[in-house]
C-alpha cells in the first residue's frame, strides 16, 4: 500500500518514502511518500484557495457532508492511497503501525465518529449559537440586532500530528465546518486517521483542494508552523516552550490531569477507585487528558495500594485480543529508557512503588517494548517523579494538605475535583493551574465535546473585531 | 522505519569500458608513487608527514608502488588536522609560497584545517571543464550565496568566475550561526536571517548586473525561488541559467522537485565536497536514472572509495552501501584513507570519469544523530 502526498487536491508520489512495518512481526505495512518543506511552502502561497472552496459551499450543507463523512470513515470502504481500506483494514493497520491494541483503535474511531455526527451541536455551542454565514461572509447581524464581524486568521489551520496518540484527531474535526482548510502533516507512525478522514471528507463532497497532506521530516513541520498564519503542533514540554508566545501556533504537550480527593470527600475514597482507575488506564494511558497524579491529604497509601490492586496485574496480550489494554512503545529502546528513568525517580526520599509486587513493569519484546501499569506513592508533592507524565497507564498518589494543593499541582490540563466543600470549589474555579474542570466523580478522559478544549478553537481561527457599516450605523456609536 | 530511495536504477549511463578504467587506474598508481616522492622526501616533505614517516614500520618512498599501497598506512586520524601549528603542514617545497588556512565545521572546539597554497584554484580549474557551456557561458558573471569566513567556498566560486572570465557577485552566509540558531531553537531568527541573505541576492540579480550562473546550497536555493515566485517570476526569468550546488541533502526526491518546480529550465549540476577532497562533479542527474545523484572524485588528485562500515580496507560490491573514505594525493596535501562522516552506494566507473563513483551520499549513520545537517 502506499500513501502519496496530497497537495490540496493533487496526489504527487515521491521517490522518497518511509516504510512502516508490523510492530511485532516487521511485516512491512505501507509505504508513504515524504516531501520536503519547499513544496509545502510553495503550495501554501496558494492556500487561499482552501479557505474558497469551502466558502463556494452553503456552511450547512458542508456541516450535513461531514456528518455522512463521519459515517463513510467508521463504516465506509474507502479510497485511501492506492488501496481500498474497509474499517477493519484500517484498525489492523493503525494498530500494527501504533502499538495500539486493536480494541483502542475502535474505540478511537467511535469518538472520532461522535464528532462528526454532532459537528451541528458542538458548533453551535462553540460558537454559542452564531449563525454559521457569518463566518463565511466575515459579518452579520445576531439574534440580538447587533452587527458582529468574524475575522479568519488563516485560510488554512496547520497541523503537526502526532504518532501516538491517535485520540487527538477530535481537535481538528470541526476546522472544515468553519470555513477554514486543513494542512495536515500525519505522524510518521499514524498516517491513518489523517488519510482516512480526508478519503471520507472528499468521498463525502467536502473539496479536494480544501485539504492537504504533507508526510515529511521535520523541516515539513517547520515551514507550516512559519508558513501558516494558525497552527497546532503536539509535542513535549519542550515544543510547548518553543512556542510559548507564539499567537500563531497552538501548541498541545502532556496534560498533566490529576484527580484531586477534597477533606470532606477522601474518607470515602473507595467509591472513587473506578473514577481514577479509567483517568489512568482508559486508551493505554497515552492521552494528556490521562491522569498522572492523584492528590489527597491522607489515606494516600491506601490508596496507592488498592489502585496498584487494580492496576498491577494488567499484563501484555496480542493487539487482537479483545482485552488487550497496553500498547506498545514501537520506537526501540523507548520503553526502557522510560522505565530507567522512573527507577531513578523511585529511588527519592518519600517515594515508594506500589505495584513492585505484581511484576516487572518493563516487557521487552523483539522489536519493541512496553511497559505495565505503575503506581508511585509520593509522601509529599516535592519529589520529582511527582511530576511527570508517560506514555502508558501510570500514576502518583500524592498527599498534600487541600490547603495548599492549588500551589503545588502545576499546569493541570483536566482536574478532576471530588469536593462537595462550596469554598474550595470556588478556588478550584477561580485557580489558572487548570484548564477542564470537572467538579465531582467525573474521568478526567470523559470529555463533554461541547465544551471548549484548551480554548474555543473558533477564537484561535477567528479574531472577533469591529466592522461598521455606514448604511447600518447604530444609533450611539462614538464619532 | 527507514527512508529509502526507492527508485530502481537502470544502468541508463555510459559505463567506461575496461580500458579506461586500466588506464585511469595505472595513472593514479603513477600518480601515487609520485606523491610519495615529494611528501617524504626531506627537501619537499611537510613537518607532520617527515616527522611520522619516523614511526613507521615501512619506507612509503620504496614501498609505495600503487594506490593499493597506501592501505599500509595505519589510519589516518582526522584529531591531527585540529589545532596548531598549521605550517607542520606546509610542504618544504612551497615554503616561501603565500598560504591560505581553510577550515571545516567549528560550532563547538576547535576546527580542523586544511593548508593551501593553490590547490583551490587547481580543483575549481579541473572542475570548470565539466560545465557545460550552453548553461554556463564562458564571460557570464556570477553570484555566490553561501559561505565565506574561515571556508575556501566563496575564493575557489570567484576564482572559477574569474577563470571563465566573468566577475562574481558574493552574498555572505555564516553556517556557525546558522547550526547555533537551529540548535537554540531560535527558530524566528534563523527565518529572518534567510530572509537577509535572500533579500541580498534579489538586490544583485534585479540591479541589471548580467549575472547568468550561480553557485548556492539547496536551502537556499529553494528559499530564493520561492521569494522569485512571490515577485511573480522566476530564477529562469530572474536571468539564471546555470547552478552549481552541492551538499547531502541532495537526494533525487529534492533535484526531482527543484527541476520540476523551481528551476523554470535553469540547469543545476550537483557537486560533493569539502575542503580536504576539493569537489567531485556528477553525472547528468537524468529523470531516466531516478535522478540518481553519483559523484566522481577528481581522480588522481583525490580518491572516493565506498567501504565497509566494518573492514575499511576493502570496498563494497557495486551498488553496496559502505562508508566514504577519502585519500586526498596532492603535492599540497597528503591525506591518506580519511574516513568521513558520510555513506552511500558505491557506482560504476562513467565513460567521462572511468573510476569508481558513489550516490546517495547522506550522514554515517553511527554519526547522523549528532550532527546538524543541511543547514545552509
Amino acid at each position: 500500500m502506499h500513501l502519496p502526498a496530497w497537495r490540496f487536491g493533487k496526489p504527487y508520489e515521491s521517490l522518497e518514502r518511509t516504510h512502516l512495518v508490523h510492530f511485532l512481526t516487521g511485516e512491512p505495512i505501507a509505504e508513504v511518500s515524504q516531501v520536503g518543506g519547499a513544496m509545502l511552502g510553495r503550495d501554501l502561497q496558494k492556500a487561499g484557495q482552501a479557505r474558497a472552496a469551502l466558502l463556494a459551499i452553503d456552511p450547512e450543507e458542508i456541516v450535513e457532508r461531514l456528518q455522512t463523512a463521519g459515517n463513510l470513515y467508521a463504516h465506509g470502504t474507502l479510497q485511501v492511497g492506492d488501496s481500498r481500506q474497509s474499517p477493519d483494514d484500517f484498525v489492523k493497520q493503525q494498530s500494527a503501525t501504533t502499538g495500539l491494541p486493536e480494541s483502542l483503535c475502535r474505540s478511537n474511531m467511535q469518538k472520532n465518529l461522535f464528532v462528526l455526527s454532532n459537528m451541528d451541536r458542538m458548533l453551535d455551542a462553540l460558537s454559542r449559537g452564531l449563525p454559521p454565514e457569518i463566518l463565511w461572509r466575515g459579518y452579520g447581524r445576531e439574534h440580538r440586532g447587533v452587527v458582529v464581524s468574524y475575522q479568519a486568521q488563516s485560510p488554512v489551520l496547520g497541523l503537526v500530528l502526532p504518532s501516538n496518540s491517535p485520540g487527538v484527531h477530535t481537535l481538528w474535526l470541526p476546522v472544515i465546518a468553519l470555513g477554514v482548510g486543513l494542512l495536515l502533516k500525519p505522524g510518521g507512525q499514524e498516517p491513518w486517521t489523517p488519510y482516512r478522514m480526508a478519503a471520507a471528507f472528499i468521498e463525502a463532497g467536502i473539496p479536494a483542494e480544501s485539504i492537504g497532506l504533507y508526510p515529511g521530516a521535520t523541516d515539513v513541520g517547520a515551514t507550516m508552523l512559519a508558513g501558516c498564519r494558525r497552527s497546532m503542533i503536539f509535542g513535549s514540554a519542550k515544543t510547548v516552550e518553543q512556542y510559548r508566545g507564539n499567537p500563531n501556533v497552538q501548541v498541545h504537550g502532556p496534560g498533566f490531569s490529576k484527580i484531586l480527593l477534597g477533606d470532606d470527600c477522601v474518607d470515602d475514597w473507595e467509591r472513587y477507585l473506578d473514577v481514577i482507575v479509567e483517568s489512568v488506564a482508559a486508551n493505554s494511558g497515552r492521552g494528556c487528558i490521562n491522569a498522572s497524579a492523584v492528590y489527597a491529604s491522607r489515606h494516600t497509601k491506601a490508596i496507592a495500594e488498592a489502585l496498584a490492586e487494580r492496576l498491577g496485574p494488567i499484563d501484555v496480550r496480542p493487539p487482537e485480543d479483545p482485552e488487550a489494554r497496553l500498547a506498545a512503545f514501537t520506537v526501540p529502546g523507548a520503553a526502557k529508557a522510560t522505565w530507567e528513568q522512573i527507577e531513578a525517580g523511585l529511588a527519592a526520599a518519600g517515594v515508594s512503588h506500589a505495584t513492585a509486587a505484581y511484576g516487572p513493569r518493563f516487557v521487552e519484546g523483539e522489536r519493541c517494548g512496553w511497559l505495565r501499569p505503575t503506581v508511585v506513592h509520593c509522601a509529599t508533592p516535592d519529589p520529582e517523579i511527582a511530576r511527570a507524565e508517560y506514555m502508558f497507564p501510570f500514576v502518583n498518589v500524592v498527599e498534600c494538605p487541600q490547603a495548599r494543593m492549588l500551589e503545588r499541582i502545576g499546569p493541570t490540563l483536566v482536574a478532576t475535583a471530588v469536593t462537595d466543600d462550596a469554598t474550595f470549589q470556588a478556588e478550584l474555579i477561580d485557580s489558572p493551574a487548570i484548564d477542564r474542570l470537572n467538579i465531582g466523580p467525573i474521568p478526567t478522559t470523559k470529555l463533554d465535546w461541547l465544551q471548549p478544549h484548551e480554548g474555543n478553537i473558533i477564537d484561535f481561527l477567528y479574531r472577533s473585531r469591529a466592522l461598521q457599516l455606514a448604511a447600518e450605523a447604530p444609533a450611539g456609536v462614538a464619532g | 522505519m527507514a527512508t529509502v530511495n526507492s527508485t530502481a536504477k537502470p544502468p541508463v549511463f555510459e559505463v567506461a569500458d575496461d580500458a579506461a578504467v586500466a588506464g585511469a587506474r595505472a595513472a593514479l598508481d603513477a600518480h601515487t608513487v609520485e606523491m610519495m616522492a615529494w611528501h617524504f622526501h626531506p627537501s619537499t616533505g611537510c613537518p607532520f608527514w617527515l616527522d611520522y614517516a619516523r614511526s613507521l614500520s615501512f619506507d612509503p618512498i620504496k614501498e609505495v608502488g600503487c594506490y593499493d599501497d597506501l592501505k599500509k598506512f595505519p589510519p589516518f586520524e582526522d584529531e591531527w588536522l585540529r589545532g596548531g601549528p598549521v605550517r607542520r603542514w606546509i610542504p618544504k617545497g612551497f615554503a616561501d609560497q603565500p598560504a591560505y588556512v581553510f577550515e571545516t565545521g567549528g560550532t563547538t572546539g576547535v576546527p580542523k584545517s586544511r593548508v593551501n597554497i593553490r590547490d583551490f584554484r587547481t580543483d575549481y580549474e579541473q572542475f570548470s571543464d565539466t560545465l557545460p557551456e550552453e548553461f554556463f557561458p564562458r564571460g557570464a558573471n556570477w553570484l555566490m550565496l553561501g559561505p565565506s569566513g574561515p571556508r575556501r567556498l566563496r575564493l575557489s566560486i570567484e576564482h572559477l568566475a574569474q577563470f571563465r572570465g566573468g566577475i562574481c557577485f558574493c552574498v555572505d552566509l555564516d553556517p556557525r550561526w546558522v547550526i547555533k540558531l537551529i540548535q537554540k531553537g531560535w527558530m524566528e531568527h534563523l527565518e529572518a536571517y534567510k530572509q537577509h541573505c535572500i533579500d541580498q541576492v534579489i538586490t544583485i540579480l534585479e540591479a541589471g548586473h548580467d549575472v547568468r550562473c550561480m553557485f548556492t546550497t539547496p536551502k537556499l536555493l529553494e528559499s530564493l525561488a520561492l521569494a522569485l515566485e512571490k515577485k511573480g517570476t522566476t530564477i529562469r526569468k530572474a536571468g539564471i541559467t546555470g547552478i552549481f550546488s552541492g551538499g547531502t541533502e541532495f537526494t533525487p526526491q529534492w533535484t526531482r522537485f527543484a527541476v520540476e518546480e523551481l528551476l523554470d529550465g535553469a540547469y543545476m549540476t550537483p557537486t560533493y565536497g569539502n575542503t580536504l577532497m576539493g569537489l567531485a562533479a556528477s553525472r547528468p542527474v537524468v529523470p531516466a536514472d531516478g535522478y540518481t545523484i553519483a559523484y566522481y572524485a577528481p581522480q588522481p588528485r583525490a580518491v572516493i572509495e565506498v567501504v565497509n562500515f566494518d573492514d575499511t580496507n576493502s570496498v563494497v560490491p557495486y551498488g553496496g552501501t559502505g562508508r566514504v573514505k577519502l585519500t586526498t594525493l596532492t603535492k599540497e596535501t597528503f591525506v591518506p584513507g580519511f574516513l568521513e562522516r558520510d555513506e552511500g552506494e558505491r557506482e560504476l566507473p562513467y565513460a567521462k570519469y572511468p573510476w569508481d563513483g558513489i550516490s546517495g551520499v547522506r550522514p554515517f549513520r553511527a554519526l547522523a544523530g549528532a550532527t546538524t545537517v543541511g543547514v545552509y
